[in-house]
This record gives C-alpha cells, structure tokens and sequence, in this order.
C-alpha cells in the first residue's frame, strides 16, 4: 500500500474521486434542500390562515377577512370539465398509437407532437384559447378556461395512455384474436382492463399538473371576486386568485395567497404520489 | 377479469338476428372504433397547427406595422405605440442562460450520485423527493421567490456580489447597481432550481441504461468511481444528457408564473444581471389583460409566436436527441 499512496498519480486520482464523491453530495443535498425549504416555508407561512373560514366564504374586497371558497369552487369546476374533454381524447389518441399505429407514419408524428405539446409554455395555449375562444365571443369564460386546461391535460393522457398500453403483453391480444374478438372489442375488453390503473395515473398526473396551473387562466377565466357557478361568464380559480393576491399591498390578502399556495400544493403532491402508489403496486 | 369477454351482449345472437347480422354490426363497431381513435390521434395534430395558426393570426397586425425590425427594436411604449421584443426576448435568454449554468452540472452531479453512489435502499426516496420538487406548481416557487428568496437575496448575497466583482473588470458591470432583490439573477437561480428535477431524471435514467458490462470493465482496469462516470458513462450517454439538458431549457424558456412575481417587469436591457428586466412570459402575464389596444394585443400575441417558435425549435432538438439514445439501447 505504502508503494501507492507515495505514487503522485495515484494520490492525484484518488484526490479527484474524493472531490467529485463529495461534490456529488453536495449536489444532492442542494437539490433535496430545496425541497426542505420551499415545504417548510409554505406550511409555516399557510398554516396560520388555515382556518374554516377559508372553505366557507368567499374571497374579501381589500382589508377585510375572508376564504377561498369562490376560487376553490371555480378551480374544480374548470379542472373537471378539461378532465372531462381530455380524457376522452387523449385516451383514444393514445390507444391508436399503441394498438394500431404501431409501425406507421401517422402514428410517430402525432408522437412528437405530442412530446412538444407535453413541454410547451403554457401561456401559449391560454393566447391560443384567446384567439379562438375569447376574442370571437366576446368576454371571458369559464369555459374557456376549461378549454385551455383540457388542452394541457390531453398530452399527459395520450402519453401515459401510449405507454401503459404497451405495457399489456402481446399474448394477452393473441389470445383475444385468436378465439374471434373483433380488435376493437380487444381493446375495450382485454388490453384497456389490463392497462386500467396505468390509464388512471396518467389521468391523475393530468390532474395534478392543471391544478396548479395559472398562465392560461390568465386571459381565459381571468377572475371573479364572487361566487359564481355560472361557467359562460368570468370565473375566478385559486392560482389567479393566488396571484393577485399575493402581489398586493394588504395583509388579508397576503395571507390567503399563502394559504390557497398550501392547499394547491398539498393538493398536487397528494394526486402525484397517489398516482405513483396506483402503479408502484403492479 | 370475472367477466368472460365472449358474454358481452354483442357477442351473443338474439333470436332474431342471423348470424351474417351480427358479424356485420360486429364490423361496423370495430370500424367506427378504429376511426374514432385515429381521429383522436389526429386531434393532437390539429391542436398544434391550431396553435399556430391562432398565433399567427393574432401577431399579424404587429408583424405587419412593425416589419423583422420588432425583433430588434427595444422600445416598449403602450403610450406611444411603439412595441419592441428585444428586451423581452434578451431577458428570457439571459434567465435561461443562468438557470442552465447552475442547473445543468449540478443536475447531472445528483444522476452520478443517484446511479454511482447511493445505497440501493436510497435511491427510490431520493429521486421520488427529486420529482416533487418538478411537481411542485410554479406560482408556488413565484410566491416563495417573491416573500421568501428575493428578501434573502437582498439582504445576503446580493450586496456581497457587488463589493466583491466592484473591481474586477468585465464582471464589475455584470454585477453593478443597488440590490433591488427581485431581478434577472433571481429569476434565473429560481428557473435553476426548478429545471434541476428535469434535468436529474433524465440523466439518470440514461445513466441506468448503460450496459453494466462497461462500466465492469473499467472497473476492472481500476479506474476510480469518478473516471468510469466522466470516461465511460458521460461519453457513452452524451446525446441523452444533452436531450435532457435541451428539455429543461425548453420549459425554462416558456416558465412563466414563477418568473412574473421576481423579474420586476422592466422593458429595458441591462448589462446588470441584478437589475430587474423582463423576459417574453412575464410581459405577457404581466400586461395581457390591460392591454386596450389591438396593436398592443398584437404585440403581445407576437411575442409569444417568438417564444413558441423558440421553444418548438428546443423541444424538437431535445425529443430527437432523446429518441436517437431509445434506439441505440434497443
């Protein structure tokens, strides 16, 4: 050993890998204190407004006490509809990907587009749903915010639609074919009841990434300090409201952003691990 | 699965119908099913050359008055009319730019350790924790940057950064002025931690996909952990890293909440990384709503026809790159 450690290049080698292994700690570290931070200072900042107040009325007017209720309402209302228009679509896109398009043209180019789209800014598809929602009608909508989510929603499902499809092993389809069944009963009958909590995930990711979303809101629901179902007018939604909240003078106001960023956030890492555990069992 | 396949009504034959009938209906959903999924397939299409298209449409005006020049020109005046995405897009860039600095060696520095280091029983928890930290939504890391790390900025690291680069030429201008907190510097090290967890994961499931038997062999030639990584593992996986390094720069271009709270919204170019700018999403979450004029929607709308056609360009770099590393590990 001794014959080593007195090498100058092994001792320089040696020195490298220490520095890098502790680097790499460090990294990690780095990273994982991140999380620490931005947790801990969301709960002890949100947790004090948490109150049952927040679920029962409506957001104030400046300087006065108040909830979230209208932007929890509108944010459900408009996350259920996009999941609504969303799943339909992108489960069957995807499950033309996996099941019949196998090996053509159509099939890899809807692929990545759909990569792109899964990535692309999501303030674009709010001044998308703009153009060709709210500028034609006139005002701002509910709907249109519904639109612009479900946009979003849809390259979540296609993609996890794709690949949980082709996860059912191919005997499974053989054996289906093989005893008469029309593909598209396959599909429906075998592979889709095979690939069911994998599909179900996916949903739920979409979930989880619309629900915190709001530069598409932005310009399509834009807002609405009162309560309101009525999904053809302005509708407020928790993360504009978050927004606006958050960038104003008062304290009131300040406090229920903090408030509404720990409820979005509790939200959005209980649907993601959920999710996870959905599929981490197979 | 406790019901047969075969017992599903349309299987059956009623009383009535012969069998050619149902064979036939059979056919017939089994088409209709076919179609509805390739149109759906389709549909994807369709949004993506709706987005453009809206896009297109609704920067015309301004693409029109303004002519290439509205790339290159600075001026920002709702007053005057006068709309320039010079700054907005330099903003964007110079954010990105310094989200990718820090993100891009520590990222791959948390893949070598999740791949190369960590106890087996760790790894799971650690990049489970790590994928958080990317679902995480972004207005949360625009309050926090606001409240939180803008205040911590000022008061700390901001003021340090100043006296010590006061001296240095070239660097003194980068880091001139009062420490405001809010800026581009700040943006950029939120975008960094945010783009981390893209960046992490991709590595390291490229870093998983290399064949254990190289990594055995330089091992067994006694090389030390480090020089397998930056010999073996980094070459081998070169057009994955850079996939995902093109991925994370992708989403950081187009982040947008997360960046409105702490760039300050200032239509100007600063050689300053402290001071505040403004970067193409900020300025359209920023003015959208308030802009009264169609010129000043136009303007708007073109910019983020810019930031598109940017973010396509990164995007279809990354997934390309990305597909060409799938193919090689079969």
């Amino acid at each position: 050993m001794a014959t080593f450690a007195s090498n100058p290049l092994y001792a320089r080698r040696r020195r490298v890998d220490v520095v890098s292994k502790v680097l790499a700690y460090a990294a990690t570290a780095f990273g994982l204190g991140w999380l620490v931070l931005i947790l801990g200072i969301l709960v002890v900042n949100g947790i004090g407004g948490l109150t049952l107040d927040v679920f029962t009325h409506d957001t104030p007017p400046p300087g006065s006490a108040g909830g979230l209720l209208n932007a929890i309402v509108g944010s459900l209302l408009m996350t259920v509809l996009a999941v609504a228009i969303g799943t339909p679509v992108g489960v069957l896109a995807g499950t033309y990907m996996a099941e019949y398009g196998r090996h053509d043209k159509l099939a890899s180019v809807v692929r990545f587009i759909n990569d792109i789209l899964l990535s692309a800014p999501s303030i674009v598809i709010g001044l998308f749903v703009y153009q060709i929602m709210v500028a034609p009608i006139g005002h701002f909508s509910g709907y249109a915010g519904a639109v612009s989510l479900a946009v979003l929603v849809i390259p979540v499902v296609v993609r996890t639609t794709e690949d949980m499809l082709m996860l059912v092993p191919d005997t499974m389809r053989e054996a289906a074919a093989s005893i008469g069944l029309p593909r598209a009963h396959m599909i429906v009958r075998i592979a889709y009841r095979a690939a069911r909590a994998g599909i179900v995930t996916g949903v739920l990711l979409a979930v989880a990434r619309v629900s915190g979303e709001t530069a598409p809101l932005l310009f399509t629901a834009l807002n609405n300090q009162f309560f309101s179902v009525n999904m053809n007018a302005p509708m407020p939604s928790l993360p504009v409201v978050i927004f606006q909240f958050a960038l104003s003078p008062y304290e009131e106001w300040q406090q229920l952003a903090w408030t509404g960023a720990l409820i979005i956030t509790v939200t959005v890492l209980a649907l993601s691990i959920l999710a996870r555990s959905l599929t981490a069992r197979k | 699965m406790s019901e047969v396949a075969l017992n599903d009504p349309a299987m059956r034959t009623d009383d009535g119908a012969s069998r050619a009938a149902v064979l036939k209906r059979l056919r017939v959903t089994d088409n209709v099913f076919r179609l509805l999924t390739r149109n759906a397939a389709l549909f994807v299409l369709v949004i993506l050359s709706g987005v453009i298209l809206a896009l297109v449409i609704g920067a015309l005006p301004a693409l029109q008055k303004f002519g290439i020049s509205f790339v290159f020109t600075e001026v920002w005046n709702p007053v005057t009319e006068e709309f320039g995405a010079l700054a907005p897009i330099y903003g964007t860039l110079v954010t990105s730019a310094i989200a990718m600095i820090i993100a891009v060696p520590v990222g791959i520095m948390v893949a070598f350790f999740l791949t190369e280091l960590c106890a087996k029983w760790l790894r799971r928890p650690i990049a489970i924790a790590i994928e958080l930290l990317a679902g995480i939504p972004s207005i949360i890391y625009g309050i926090w940057g606001l409240f939180v790390f803008a205040p911590f900025l000022q008061k700390h690291v901001q003021p340090f950064l100043i006296d010590t680069f006061e001296n240095v030429p070239g660097l003194s201008s980068l880091f001139e002025g009062p420490p405001y907190g809010i800026g581009m510097l700040t943006a950029g090290l939120i975008l960094a931690i945010m783009v981390l967890p893209f960046i992490t994961a991709i590595s390291r499931d490229v870093f998983d996909a290399v064949p254990p038997v190289l990594k055995e062999a330089a091992y067994g030639l006694g090389c030390t952990r480090w020089e397998v990584f930056r010999h073996v593992i980094l070459p081998y996986t070169r057009v994955g890293v850079i996939g995902g390094v093109m991925l994370g720069l992708g989403r950081a271009l187009g982040e947008t909440m997360a960046v409105t709270f702490v760039i300050g919204n200032a239509h100007k170019i600063s050689a300053s990384i402290l001071q505040p700018g403004t970067t193409i999403s900020a300025a359209i979450a920023n003015e959208f709503t308030e802009a009264v004029s169609d010129l000043y929607t136009s303007s708007l709308t073109a910019l983020g026809l810019i930031l598109f056609v940017i973010t396509f360009i990164v995007l279809a770099a990354a997934r390309y790159m990305l597909s060409r590393i799938q193919k090689r590990a079969g």
